[in-house]
C-alpha cells in the first residue's frame, strides 16, 4: 500500500462535498479492501512474522540439520517438511488469526465495521482470504527450503490435489477454532490460550516427531486433533506417496464442522 | 411518505446487568454529591439487579437539523444513540431511523447512516490513512480520503498507527470515518471529547458544514458551548429521560425571564418606576444601590428604564442584561453540573 506524501500546506481548504451521496460499495471493491488490509497488517505485526514464518523454517533447517530426532528410515528432512506445513497452517489460520481477531474485537473493530456496509461475510470472507494468502507465502518459502535442504518429495504432480485438499481441509478447521477463541474469551486469555495451544499441538501434532513416540494414551488423543491429522495427511501424501487415508480426511472434516458451526453461533461481536 | 424525522424515539427503555453497561468514557459516573433537583427515579439497580440506563426516553429529530444530546455522565446519551445505530436492541419502545427499523433494515440503513464511536474502532497496527480508505471502499461515492484527512488536519498523521496517535487525532479520524461515505444522517457521539482548541473549531466547522450540506446530525456532549453553538435543538438527558428538549433560545428563555441590573444611589422610588415599565415587571433594590428588575427583557424594556432614570436626574451605572444560560437551564433540570 503506498503511503501518500504530506501534501504542501494548501491557503485553501480543499473543497469537500459533504451532500448525502449514500450507497454501498461493490461486495467485489469491499472485498478487495479488507483482503489487501488484513493481509498488510498480518505482514506487517513482527510477531506475526515471527510465527508464521521464522519459527517454521526455523524448526525444518535445525532439525533437518540437527539429527536428533528419529524418524524411521526417511531422510529427517522428507520427514519435516509435511509436518512444518501443518505446522504452518496452524501458525496462520489458528494462532495469529485468533490473536489478530481477539484484539480486533476488544479495540472495537468488529463492531466499528459492523457500522459500515461492509456484510460480515464479506469481512470473514477477506480475513479468509488473507490467511490462504499468507499460507501460500509459507507454502512457497517452506518448499523452497524444503528443496534447499534436500527434500525428495514422493507422490510428483498426482500428489497436488491431495495436498491441496488436505491444506483446505485443515485451515478450514483452524479457522474455525481460532475464530471460536477470539469470538467468546477476551483477548488477553485468546493470546495465552493460543499461544499455548500452539505449543501443545506442536509437541504431540507430529510435526517435529512421530506420533509413535508418544505414550499411548496421549497418541490416541493426539491423532483425533487437527495438527496430527493434517501432518499425517500430509506425509502419507508426501513422504510415502499414497493417498492422504481416510482418517486425517474425516478428523479435519470433522473439526471444521464442528468449529465453525460452534464459532458461527456463538461469536460476539462486540 | 415523506419523511420528516430522520430519527424517532418514543417510550425507549433500556436495562443492562450491571457487568454489561457501558462504561462511562472517562471521569466518574456521576457527581456523588450533586443534589438531584429535577424528580427523577434514583438510576441504581432496580429490584431485579439491572441497572436502567434509558427510561422511557422520547426524541424526535427533523431531517437536516443539529440535535444535541446534552446530558451528565451516564444518563443515556451513548445507550440511546447505540440503539438507534442498531448495535443495542432496546428493552421498549419504537425506534425509527430513516424510516426504517435500525435492526431489522440494518443493512438497507448502513450505508445512509454515518457513525462516529465515542473510542475505539480501528485496527491498531493500521495507519490513519489505511483506516480511511478502508472505510471509503465501503461506499459508492465516498468522498476523497486524502481531502478528508487534509480538511481535519490529519495528512501529516496519515502515514501513523492509529495506536500512536494523539487523543485529539484518534478523535478526527474516528469523524472523518463517520462521514467520508457521505451518509444522510450522522451519529457523532462526543466528537469533541479531547480535543484542543484547534481541533474543536475545526470539527464545529464540519459540522456547520454538513448542516449546510443537508445531511443530518445528531451528536451528544457534555459541552453547553457545544450545544449552544451547533445544535437546532438541544435534548437534555438525565437519568435515561429527556427532562427538556428545543432550541437553544426556547430552553434559554422558558421558565424565569430576564434579568436586568444596575447600580445607582440609593432609595429609589421603585414603586415609581414600575409605573413606566410594562406589566408583570418587578424591580427589587437588593444590597442597597444595586437594583435588580426581572420580566421580559427586550429593548423597550431597556429604554424605559434608561429615559425613567434619566427623567429622574439618576445616573445608572453598570447596566447590564443577564439571560439565563443553556447551563444555568442544565442544572435547575438536573442537579448536575457539567464538566467545562
Amino acid at each position: 500500500m503506498s503511503t501518500p506524501v504530506p501534501a504542501m500546506p494548501v491557503p485553501d481548504m480543499p473543497l469537500l462535498d459533504l451532500r448525502p451521496a449514500p450507497g454501498a460499495a461493490s461486495r467485489a471493491r469491499m472485498f478487495a479492501a479488507q483482503t489487501r488490509l488484513e493481509l498488510v497488517l498480518t505482514l506487517r505485526r513482527g510477531e506475526s512474522v515471527l510465527l508464521t514464518m521464522i519459527i517454521p523454517v526455523g524448526l525444518l533447517a535445525f532439525f533437518a540439520a540437527v539429527d536428533v530426532l528419529p524418524s524411521g528410515t526417511e531422510s529427517s528432512v522428507d520427514f519435516l517438511v509435511p509436518g512444518v506445513l501443518a505446522l504452518a497452517v496452524m501458525s496462520t489460520a489458528f494462532t495469529g488469526q485468533a490473536i489478530a481477531t481477539g484484539f480486533e474485537r476488544s479495540y472495537g473493530v468488529l463492531k466499528r465495521l459492523g457500522a459500515t456496509p461492509l456484510p460480515r461475510s464479506v469481512l470473514l470472507a477477506g480475513k479468509t482470504a488473507a490467511v490462504l494468502a499468507v499460507e501460500v507465502l509459507q507454502l512457497v518459502l517452506l518448499v523452497a527450503v524444503g528443496f534447499a535442504l534436500g527434500w525428495d518429495p514422493d507422490g510428483g504432480p498426482a500428489a497436488v490435489p491431495s495436498v491441496l485438499a488436505l491444506l483446505v481441509l485443515g485451515t478450514a478447521a483452524f479457522s474455525g477454532l481460532g475464530l471460536l477463541m477470539a469470538g467468546t474469551l477476551r483477548a488477553e486469555a485468546t493470546l495465552a490460550a493460543a499461544n499455548g495451544v500452539y505449543l501443545l499441538l506442536l509437541l504431540i501434532g507430529g510435526v517435529v516427531f512421530p506420533l509413535s513416540k508418544l505414550p499411548g494414551w496421549l497418541r490416541t488423543i493426539a491423532e483425533g486433533l487437527p495438527t496430527a491429522a493434517l501432518s499425517d495427511g500430509l506425509r502419507h501424501v508426501l513422504a510415502d506417496g499414497s493417498g492422504p487415508g481416510a482418517r486425517p480426511l474425516i478428523v479435519l472434516a470433522v473439526w471444521a464442522v464442528a468449529s465453525l458451526g460452534l464459532a458461527a453461533r456463538t461469536f460476539r461481536w462486540e | 411518505m415523506a419523511e420528516i424525522l430522520a430519527v424517532s424515539v418514543a417510550g425507549l427503555m433500556k436495562s443492562y446487568s450491571s457487568r454489561s453497561a457501558p462504561a462511562a468514557r472517562s471521569g466518574s459516573r456521576r457527581r456523588a454529591a450533586a443534589p438531584v433537583v429535577a424528580p427523577a427515579p434514583a438510576r441504581g439497580p432496580s429490584p431485579d439487579g439491572r441497572i436502567r440506563a434509558v427510561d422511557g426516553l422520547s426524541l424526535s429529530v427533523p431531517v437536516g437539523s443539529v440535535t444535541a444530546l446534552l446530558g451528565p455522565n451516564g444518563a443515556g446519551k451513548t445507550t440511546t444513540v447505540e440503539i438507534c445505530e442498531g448495535f443495542r436492541r432496546a428493552d421498549a419502545g419504537e425506534v425509527h431511523v430513516l424510516g426504517l427499523d435500525p435492526i431489522a433494515d440494518a443493512a438497507a440503513l448502513r450505508p445512509r447512516v454515518g457513525v462516529m464511536l465515542q473510542a475505539g474502532g480501528m485496527y491498531p497496527g493500521a495507519r490513519a490513512g489505511e483506516m480511511l480508505r478502508l472505510v471509503a471502499a465501503h461506499h459508492r461515492q465516498p468522498l476523497d480520503p486524502a481531502a478528508l484527512l487534509d480538511r481535519l488536519g490529519l495528512t501529516d498523521a496519515a502515514g501513523t498507527p492509529f495506536r500512536r496517535l494523539s487523543g485529539g487525532q484518534q478523535q478526527r479520524l474516528s469523524l472523518a470515518m463517520a462521514i467520508v461515505g457521505r451518509p444522510e444522517l450522522v451519529f457523532l457521539d462526543e466528537p469533541t471529547a479531547g480535543l484542543d482548541v484547534a481541533g474543536r473549531r475545526t470539527t464545529w466547522e464540519l459540522i456547520e458544514e454538513l448542516r449546510a450540506a443537508g445531511v443530518t446530525v445528531v451528536l451528544t456532549t457534555h459541552a453547553m458551548d457545544e450545544a449552544e453553538r451547533l445544535s437546532d435543538q438541544v435534548v437534555i438527558i438525565n437519568h435515561g429521560r429527556v427532562v427538556a428538549a428545543g432550541s437553544p433560545a426556547e430552553l434559554t428563555r422558558g421558565g424565569a425571564e430576564g434579568q436586568l441590573r444596575f447600580r445607582a444611589p440609593v432609595g429609589l422610588e421603585l414603586g415609581r418606576l414600575l409605573l413606566a415599565l410594562p406589566d408583570g415587571t418587578t424591580a427589587t433594590e437588593g444590597p442597597a444601590g444595586h437594583y435588580l428588575v426581572e420580566g421580559t427583557v427586550d429593548p423597550q424594556l431597556l429604554a424605559a428604564v434608561t429615559a425613567w432614570c434619566a427623567g429622574n436626574g439618576v445616573l445608572a451605572e453598570d447596566l447590564r442584561v443577564e439571560q439565563r444560560t443553556l447551563e444555568d437551564v442544565f442544572v435547575e433540570l438536573t442537579g448536575s453540573e457539567l464538566r467545562p
